[in-house]
């Protein structure tokens, strides 16, 4: 018998011995060490990018982030190019993404008739069920030709070498470049920033959106004055999520940024990211240096989109979960 | 007071009727942009995949240059890897989404998890890879068919646990109550009815990691290299389908890049039939 006040052992077996406490208590503990795995593997990829690193950080110290000079030949590494590279890269492409995505969602939320509006928004969804790889040899096979043919060849004999647009956009026509791909990269990224912002526009109550157009307002007064300001903080932070994957996207950039070391100088020249960069090198990565190297530049990787991500989670957050 | 000063072309009310349908024609534009982006890249992959389609594929190694070959080893090597993935994340996802959503409600470790797994959601992969050629590779002086597969399971668990606590979250209170009501303690309650009430969801998830996966390219360059044979050894490296597209299509003979072309339809084939099951499995289940 239970003394008065503890509380009741609910099952127990053929010879009355109470089961259930024990087992739950395991199950508990089970499902416990299944979520702390998950944290842990966070820690873990810290530290090891962090030890792997080290000898390349601690060696060239502040020149690793602004030296232009990458040469395993004779073990000089400065990571200014791939950094700059998959900033720009990752900005241009959420340049490009962000009106887009913006559009797709007001229209599958305003607009589109109800009839088709499942599988629009459905197609859209596939976009990001593409491999990434995919995507990478869609990009080198079939936009890059295209690209070199009918946009670099003619802008490069239209522009004058030595004006601003004609430095911007000099580069070999072979349309394998720094703007392919962001352009790719925008591709990847917009099914994911326009199924969050789709999700965040059905979130504005309907009387909001009625009582504006009460007032007489147009579909695009109601977008534009009320449901965008309503949905702003956690639309940023749907742009930083799209920021944070275009970061470290690898293959696709690996196939089309044409993978040189240089600093980028004009928008049609080819270039490299940290992830591309990586990718390429780090199973033949020459020496102990080269590959530190390699995994400090995994580091500054992993800083920068940790923070573009960790600003998505924080900004969206509050509305969606 | 009639009319303006200025005399505009358009009255007030026409112009702001005209920016609305120039509103409404630029959002439908950019969602066309979209569709045929995804058309255009699905039917190159079809133009230039199905040309190269035969039994060869299934049935033998991969070529070297102007030899005849498949992607035997390759796809053997693939479907080892997600497979083991696929068990590892399963399992770890699902109890520590079920931690999430039953356990973790009262403490302040909860959202920190959430919180590392949202990030861990869309981490690079290639960061993935790093981390397990330092932890398995490394140490074991090897590349292996197990390392590549812990990488893949390292991305596919976030997404099976959020799935798992989303679903989970969803079971209404009364199930739980009731089946406390009979006595049953609380991990019994969760194992037997909210578990089975939303096994369609959990399936889903399951998919959704599966799909996550199974293109997945730029942690295997590392952890599990490539092999030109069929290889059953975990310990040993081992090809896989992505691989194996990466150093064709950046081969600069055609026949390789045909081979490619095969492996990229049979790879977005599987990816998308996983995702459209997986979202029409989880639109069943919310209604």
């Amino acid at each position: 018998m239970t003394p008065a006040g503890e509380t009741a052992p609910r099952i127990t077996d053929s010879r009355g011995v109470i089961r259930a406490g024990r087992q739950d208590a395991i199950f508990q503990g089970l499902c416990f060490s299944a979520a702390m795995v998950l944290m842990l593997t966070l820690v873990g990829l810290l530290i090891s990018l962090v030890i792997g690193g080290w000898p390349a950080l601690s060696h060239f110290g502040l020149k690793f982030f602004v030296s232009r000079e990458w040469n395993p030949v004779t073990d000089e590494y400065g990571a200014a190019g791939p950094i700059v590279g998959t900033l720009v890269t990752a900005v241009l492409a959420m340049a490009m993404a962000l009106p887009l995505a913006v559009g797709i969602a007001v229209f599958l939320v305003e607009f589109c008739p109800k009839a088709i509006a499942g599988w629009v928004a459905a197609s859209v969804e596939l976009l990001a069920g593409i491999p990434s790889i995919v995507y990478g040899m869609w990009g080198l096979f079939v936009l890059a030709p295209w690209f070199a043919e009918h946009v670099q060849t003619p802008l490069m004999l239209a522009l004058d070498p030595d004006s601003f647009w004609g430095k911007l956009l000099t580069g070999i026509p072979n349309g394998a470049n720094i703007f392919t791909a962001s352009l790719i990269l925008a591709l990847m990224v917009l099914p994911y920033i326009a199924t969050v912002f789709r999700e965040l526009l059905l979130t504005v109550p309907t009387y909001v959106r009625e009582a504006a157009y009460g007032m007489g307002c147009t579909p695009f007064e109601v977008v534009r004055s009320i449901m965008l300001p309503y949905i702003k903080r956690s639309g940023i932070g749907a742009v930083m999520l799209g920021l944070g994957r275009a970061l470290g996207e690898t293959m696709a950039v690996t196939f089309i940024i044409g993978n040189s070391h240089d600093f980028p100088t004009s928008l049609f020249a080819s270039g490299s990211t940290i992830a591309s960069t990586i990718a390429n090198e780090f199973a033949e990565a020459t020496g102990d240096m080269h590959s530190s190297a390699l995994i400090a530049l995994g580091l500054v990787l992993f800083v920068i989109t940790f923070a573009a991500l960790a600003a998505a989670r924080l900004l969206i957050g509050k509305e969606t979960h | 007071m009639s009319t303006s000063a200025k005399a505009p072309l358009f009255d007030r009310h026409t112009r702001r009727k005209l920016v609305n349908y120039l509103f409404v024609a630029i959002t439908s534009l950019a969602t066309a942009v979209a569709v045929i982006a995804l058309l255009l890249i699905l039917v190159s992959l079809f133009k230039n995949g199905l040309g190269g389609m035969s039994w060869h594929i299934f049935t033998m190694d991969q070529p070297s240059p102007g030899g005849e070959g498949g992607l035997k080893n390759a796809i053997i090597g693939s479907l080892i890897m997600c497979s083991l993935g696929m068990v590892m994340a399963v399992v770890i996802g699902i109890l520590a989404g079920t931690w999430l959503a039953e356990y973790g409600s009262g403490s302040k470790l909860a959202p920190v998890v959430r919180f590392l797994n949202d990030v861990l959601l869309s981490a690079p992969s290639i960061l993935v890879g790093l981390f397990v050629y330092e932890m398995l590779v490394r140490p074991f002086h090897g590349f292996s068919a197990l390392a590549g597969a812990v990488s893949l399971a390292f991305l596919a668990t976030p997404v099976v646990t959020r799935t798992t606590e989303d679903i989970l979250r969803l079971q209404a209170n009364h199930l739980r109550e009731a089946g406390m009501a009979l006595g049953a303690g609380k991990g019994l309650v969760i194992r037997a009815i909210i578990w089975r009430a939303s096994s369609t969801g959990l399936v889903t998830g399951a998919l959704l990691g599966f799909a996550r996966i199974s293109g997945e390219t730029a942690p295997l360059l590392f952890t599990s290299l490539g092999n030109a044979y069929t290889s059953w050894d975990l310990t040993q490296p081992i090809g896989s389908l992505p691989k194996v597209i990466f150093d064709f299509a950046l081969s600069p003979y055609d026949d390789l890049r045909q081979v490619a072309w095969v492996g990229a339809l049979l790879i977005s084939i599987t990816v998308l039939s996983a995702n459209i099951i997986g979202r029409a499995l989880a639109r069943g289940s919310h209604k």
